[in-house]
């Protein structure tokens, strides 16, 4: 066999965001319960909550509300147990170390990680939307399309990075990133209103739930699709779209500087393979 | 010298956090370490689990960082320049089950070729090549969660050398192999090495034979320290003056083994109970040494069902340095733990 030519430096870090991300983008789609788990259970909760809507005659924009929030949980799921305790399964299956110990940079695994679960999401946040909409009949009317847009790409840019953050400070924890994980799931639903508008809340809770950057991005997109949704909602979009700029910012410089941290400090302690070796 | 691998007083102490009822307390997993390998060598960590062949592994992969001592690997420090060391290696262990199950062969080697930077049209074609060596070109496309514990183990091996590493560690890479498979994977690895000469591995095992049949050199290791190092001949001609023979008994009816160990002229016994009898290995000075154990077996009541003299093996050499079987050696630390 002949020598085998390397690439390095930003052609390594593409190849290894492609390749990660693959599994995610291809590999999921093959395990055909993804239709049930990750569409039909979701749209049984989404319908409770319509039905409790309907039952006590709040506005019809609440059910849309509905909607919009239950397709978005699909990205929250993803964020917690794709990513966030993402790297626990990995150390456990023998890849992290694999991952560690191979020239590539473990920013272009985590990057990966986040674009294969951001675009395997949406096509799950698509099909809730589409579906959730045709059931009970939603109405949109987009105001300002490419602020929707921006919105939703800060939005996501912002909460993957927060995931990567997550995921490398979990990157030192065993069994227990599974109940962290487990931990934080239902409280978000709430903190960060994906059933109802957030504003909803008391002031300082709806402004500490929007770390989260889902709070934010599903209030101001609330905002730009229904023709009440200026009236509910929590804070104006260009300052929402400003916040989830300055936290897109935060997370992404935050999860590489902790993922460089916690790699040193896993080294040293010897807590970078599975715990069976 | 230009060395694939050398360590020098290498050691690693794992600090264990006490809990509610117990106290913190450190395990020393490598003490002093020196070893010099060079390029071209196929070399042997011959040792029992938990001797810490795995540790001075993941040191050497720049996984974990030594306590003391250093290590340089193709050149370059495990834990200065990890940057320049982790292109030029990479890794198998026995029974890994990295890659993803909803991935094809193909995907899964692929994409652990891309983290090294081949291109997909080199890294396919490898692939193809490699897969047909191992004997697997026709699971190309099965999915690897469909595939057996011993295609996946050939699925790893093919991993491990698709990236056509200067050093490679293979830590274990037979376990859980049925015979058959495992004699073809060593029969692969012999022909890698033999067919580039300046491309080194590292093989651990527990299998004696296996570090016999492959290795260049062996170290043998016990307790994280290495005891003997040299060629699985060398090492065995250290008994060449001994008289070795293995016995199979009746149970032994309360006879000690350090008994026939105070039997002037026995160096080492070690025994293996197994269903209905005991399989002794006896390690003697001279051939007459035998005469006298037998007198005893026959005082105590014990009978003897079979007596061969053999040539010395690696697991001799182990009983000489350590005192016990390798087996042995495992029993007692999975009594202890």
């Amino acid at each position: 066999m002949r020598q085998l030519r390397k690439n390095t430096g930003w052609r390594l870090f593409i190849q290894t965001v492609i390749a990660r991300a693959y599994p995610r983008v291809i590999g999921q789609q093959r395990e055909k319960s993804w239709m049930f788990f990750d569409i039909f259970l979701p749209i049984m909760g989404i319908s409770a909550y319509v039905f409790v809507y309907r039952a006590i005659q709040a506005p019809e924009e609440y059910v849309g509300f509905v909607v919009m929030g239950g397709a978005m949980t699909a990205f929250w799921m993803n964020v917690l147990w794709s990513m966030s305790s993402q790297l626990y399964w990995e150390k456990e299956q023998g890849n992290l170390a694999l991952y560690i110990m191979a020239p590539n940079s473990m920013m272009a695994i985590l990057l990966g990680m986040a674009l294969g679960g951001l675009v395997a999401t949406t096509m799950r946040a698509v099909v809730i939307l589409g579906l959730g909409s045709f059931l009970f009949q939603v109405q949109y009317q987009v105001t300002n399309f490419i602020q929707l847009m921006l919105i939703f790409i800060l939005a996501m840019v912002s909460l993957y990075g927060m995931g990567m953050m997550a995921a490398s400070a979990f990157l030192l924890l065993s069994r227990e990133a599974w109940h962290i994980s487990n931990l934080a799931q239902e409280p978000v639903y709430l903190l960060s209103g994906f059933y109802f508008p957030v504003k909803s809340l008391n002031f300082w809770i709806a402004l500490s739930a929007s770390l989260i950057p889902l709070t934010l991005g599903l209030d101001a997109m609330r905002q730009l699709v229904f023709p009440s949704g200026a009236s509910l909602g929590f804070l104006s979009v260009p300052v929402e779209i400003s916040v989830l700029f300055i936290l897109s910012i935060l997370f992404l410089f935050g999860s590489r500087y902790l993922l460089g941290y916690m790699e040193r400090l896993a080294i040293k302690e010897g807590r970078l393979t599975e715990s069976r070796r | 010298m230009d060395f694939a691998i050398y360590t020098e007083n290498l050691a690693r102490i794992y600090k264990i956090r006490g809990g509610k009822k117990s106290e913190p307390k450190e395990i020393t997993a490598l003490k002093d370490v020196n070893l010099q390998i060079e390029r071209g060598e196929l070399f042997g960590l011959l040792g029992p689990n938990g001797a810490g062949k795995t540790t001075l592994i993941k040191i050497l992969t720049t996984l974990l960082a030594p306590t003391s001592g250093w290590a340089k690997v193709a050149g370059y420090n495990v834990t200065t320049e990890a940057d320049m060391v982790r292109p030029r290696i990479n890794m198998v262990s026995g029974g890994e089950s990295s890659g993803y199950g909803l991935l094809t062969v193909r995907e899964n080697l692929w994409m652990f070729a891309q983290f090294y930077g081949i291109s997909s049209k080199d890294a396919n074609q490898r692939i193809k090549e490699l897969l047909d060596v191992v004997g697997m070109a026709d699971r190309l496309n099965s999915k690897s969660s469909d595939l057996s514990t011993g295609l996946r183990q050939k699925m790893n091996i093919t991993r491990g050398f698709l990236t056509d590493p200067d050093v490679l560690f293979l830590d274990e890479p037979t376990l859980g192999l049925d015979v058959g498979a495992s004699r073809e994977v060593r029969r692969f690895i012999r022909k890698w090495v033999n067919d580039h000469p300046l491309r080194t591995i590292l093989l651990t095992t527990h299998y004696m034979v296996e570090a016999d049949e492959l290795c260049d050199r062996v170290a043998i290791i016990n307790k994280g320290r290495v005891l003997a190092c040299d060629s699985p001949t060398s090492l065995k001609k250290r008994l060449q003056s001994d008289a070795i023979f293995r016995m199979e008994v009746s149970p032994l009816n309360g006879l000690e083994i350090n008994q026939l160990e105070n039997i002037p002229g026995v160096g080492k016994v070690s025994h293996h109970p197994q269903d209905g009898s005991v399989i002794l290995e006896l390690i003697l000075k001279q051939d007459d040494v035998i005469s006298a154990v037998v007198n005893t077996m026959t005082v105590a009541g014990v009978r003897i069902l079979h007596l061969q003299k053999r040539e010395p093996t690696l697991e001799d050499v182990f009983v000489d340095l350590v005192g016990r079987s390798m087996e042995e050696v495992e029993r007692v630390q999975n009594a202890t733990t």
